[in-house]
């Protein structure tokens, strides 16, 4: 074959190339050889080796909720497509667009249990958009175009184009197919828009939530909330869609929500939720979720909108488009005493003055600048974070909301420094999580990524699980004490050639946060603080909203039993 | 753990037109049994339109289960129309083999109410008949009681087929033409058709 020939593998990287992929995150290995000798005739397009197919696919992830563009990630047949499958499923909870390229044995081994093989398609039948087996490579292009155009239209989400060999190795003489311009979405109803508006302008107790799939949506959205002067809730998918500054924002609501926008919820008596899902998360009990409130529910996705509260005035369509007129002939409510409650409940924020998890998410998180991507792994620090950061504008804010995956945030802060170069993309993450996708390290180190801050609260412990131990199992610390087998971080990242530093106390931090941040180079920060910290305000799972604890309770002997625990768990 | 009885539990006739490419089908029974629907019966036969399948299947819930799952359906990229056939006058047929077990004294009897129901006999044995019965499913669950006394064997069903009444396509010819695949997803005018239609369900979208 001569350079100029195309075969299926060269079709895949023109049309990827075609369509304005420039960065893909991926691992080579048999069954996908051919689109790695191929890559080598496309120099356009950059191919990030990470350490982990998971942490090449939450690298796509990143990049693309930092920029709503797609993902793009790679990987071989077997186990290498296996090892997308958690990233697919955090995607399709998240809504993220992700388009997922994996081998597969030749067409005439598919089937036989072959080497490597895989039934990829069947696996990831329920965690996809949709996807696909090439069968002819004629198709493949068509197939790519198509993939593309569902990922990122509607609700967003991954799709798997899955490639066998032999049809990467076919001589392909088709056309590239060119990008499909995304449909257009139906616009609300007038009546549904009529009907919203009308129950807006008889609200006492009005409040409006918004979720992930209002990113796109925030200036319309605060327009919104500023032209009829309702208070605004940000669910943890939704932070950013409206600036933490503006005295209506009343923070997140749910099982760490804020006081004021669970409160809020309680006594709503209208609710206005725009690309939102009402996850159990956000809900508690769903029975005793806005008991008293109407509620407009705004939804690009038909079979969102009713499928967990009631819904009063169900609006389908774009959240921008739906916003926009909404916010149209507004009247600002006059409403004094709800405004009063609401600002009481405002007063009533859980800031850390005491040593401990808390006090160390919010002196980095206090350090960020409008520009900066906060990443967040999974566990206390992302609640805490959560609660504590405060972003003035969408895509900003990166966590796995919907799967919860441990292990998520560090490749995916990757994938937002590398999409963003200009931007610092910091990742707050705690000893467990980071230490399942640590090996992308080498990915910092390979591609001289400059602009990735890792912090690790360090409190040497699972400490989600903990908390839970602590709350619903009579403090039985089962299996979630990490302190006695944890590395040495600094080393760790040493090894990788990744500068690091580390706060063991209060007075160190300042002083270590500076360092960490003005290293030119990636670097990581280790802060080691007491392991017994909770996560308050807190709505026990099954209850619902308005029975919130709002802060920690008193340990029976604080400060003792902590110690005796880890013995237990060591001598375990 | 058995769910309490609910009255509002019954069986929705819902017809899918679906691409037909592989694992639609697989795709289709995953999402209903992810989401815990339940499928009483299923069928799926070509259409009229190369490349187009029709899937006629029995969900059993109340009327939002239904609902729900019709709109978890049309997000699937192969469904490119739902028709929820409780929304207007449709015909349905289901074929079911029963074979009933006969003595010489109950032979004529049972050939009796056999010919009284319209079913054929397809296969005769010593001690057996089987029948095949078409209809409704009120036909059909009548034919088997009526014989039940004699003895039923065993039985076969196809599950039920549904068409609307009336001279219109569910899906208009003109809509699907082979390789433009783009223009396969009227599934949005279709929802909003069932709304309006649907009467007394709050019109949604």
């Amino acid at each position: 074959m001569t350079q100029t020939e195309l075969n299926g593998a060269k079709a895949l990287w023109a049309a990827l190339s075609a369509h304005g992929i420039s960065t893909v995150f991926g691992y080579p290995g048999g069954a996908i050889m051919p689109v790695y000798d191929a890559l080598t005739f496309y120099p356009e397009v950059r191919h990030v080796l990470a350490r982990h197919e998971q942490g090449a696919i939450h690298a796509a992830e990143g990049w693309a909720k930092a920029t709503g563009e797609i993902g793009v990630c790679i990987a071989t047949s077997g186990p290498g497509a296996t090892n997308l499958v958690t990233g697919l499923a955090d995607a399709m909870l998240d809504s993220v667009p992700i388009l997922a390229i994996t081998g597969n044995v030749a067409r005439h081994l598919m089937g036989t249990d072959a080497f490597q093989e895989a039934d990829i398609t069947g696996i990831t039948l329920p965690v996809t958009k949709h996807n696909y087996v090439v069968r002819d490579v004629e198709e493949l292009p068509r197939v790519i175009a198509e993939a593309i155009r569902i990922a990122r239209s509607g609700r967003p989400g991954p799709v798997l184009v899955d490639i066998p060999k032999d049809i990467q190795l076919a001589p392909y003489h088709g056309e590239i197919a060119v990008p499909h311009a995304r449909p257009e979405i139906p616009a609300p109803k007038p009546e549904a828009i009529e009907k919203a508006r009308e129950l807006l302008q008889s609200a006492k107790k009005p409040v409006i939530m918004v979720g992930g799939g209002s990113l796109d949506a925030a200036a319309e959205i605060t327009a919104l909330a500023r032209a009829w002067d309702i208070p605004v809730i940000t669910t943890l998918m939704g932070l950013g869609s409206f600036p933490s500054s503006d005295p209506l924002w009343l923070g997140m609501p749910g099982m760490h929500g804020s006081v004021a926008a669970n409160r809020a919820i309680s006594e709503a008596d209208v609710l206005l939720g725009i690309g939102l899902r009402f996850d159990d998360r956000v809900t508690g009990r769903v029975n005793g979720f806005a008991p008293n409130a109407s509620i407009i529910h705004v939804d690009l996705d038909a079979a969102e909108i009713g499928k967990i509260v009631r819904t009063h005035v169900p609006v389908r369509g774009d959240a921008r488009v739906a916003a926009g007129l909404l916010a149209e002939g507004a009247q600002k409510l006059d409403l004094p005493e709800w405004r009063e409650r609401v600002a009481e409940w405002k007063t009533r924020t859980q800031d850390p003055d005491h040593w401990g998890a808390g006090y160390a998410v919010k002196a980095v998180v206090d350090r960020l600048r409008p520009d900066d991507i906060l990443s967040s792994d999974v566990g206390q620090h992302q609640m805490l974070a959560a609660q504590l950061a405060r972003f003035e504008k969408p895509r900003r804010w990166i966590n796995s909301g919907g799967l919860g995956t441990m292990g998520f945030g560090f490749p995916a802060a990757i994938g937002a420094g590398m999409a963003e170069p200009g931007v610092r993309s910091i990742v707050v993450a705690g000893d467990g999580g980071f230490q399942m996708t640590a090996q992308e390290l080498a990915t910092l180190k390979k591609y001289d990524v400059r602009n990735v801050k890792i912090c690790i609260i360090n409190n040497s412990f699972l400490g989600m699980v903990r908390q839970w131990q602590e709350l619903f199992h009579e403090r039985r610390y089962s299996e979630v004490y990490l302190g006695d087998s944890n590395p040495d971080f600094l080393k760790l990242a040493d090894a990788y050639g990744v500068p690091a530093y580390r706060a063991d106390c209060a007075e160190e931090l300042p002083e270590a946060i500076d360092a960490w941040l003005n290293d030119p180079k990636s670097s990581l920060l280790e802060i080691v603080v007491p392991n017994e910290h909770g996560v308050f305000p807190m709505v026990p799972a099954g209850a619902s909203l308005s029975e919130m604890i709002e802060t920690e309770p008193p340990r029976p002997t604080p400060g003792i039993e902590k110690n005796e625990a880890a013995e237990e768990a060591k001598n375990a | 753990m058995t769910a309490p009885f609910d009255p509002g539990q019954k069986d929705h006739l819902v017809s899918a037109l679906v691409r037909d490419e592989p694992r639609v089908l697989t795709r289709i029974t995953s999402l209903f049994g992810r989401r815990g629907y339940n499928i009483r019966s299923l069928s799926v036969g070509s259409t009229e339109h190369p490349g187009l399948s029709r899937m006629t299947f029995v969900v059993t819930g109340d009327r939002g289960v239904v609902e729900q799952a019709m709109r978890q359906l049309e997000k699937l990229h192969d469904v490119v129309k739902i028709i929820d056939h409780s929304l207007e006058k449709f015909v349905d047929r289901e074929l079911v083999l029963v074979k009933v077990a006969i003595t010489p004294e109950s032979r004529v009897e049972v050939r009796q109410i056999a010919e009284d129901f319209r079913a054929r006999i397809v296969d005769v044995g010593r001690h057996a008949l089987t029948f095949e019965v078409t209809g409704d499913e009120g036909k059909i669950t009548a034919f088997i009681e009526q014989m039940r006394p004699f003895g039923i064997i065993e039985t076969m069903r196809t599950g039920r087929v549904a068409l609307t009444r009336g001279s219109n396509a569910d899906i208009p010819s003109h809509v699907y033409h082979e390789g433009e695949t783009e223009t396969l997803r009227p599934v949005v005018e279709a929802a909003e058709a069932r709304e309006t239609q649907a009467g007394g369900v709050p019109n949604l979208f």
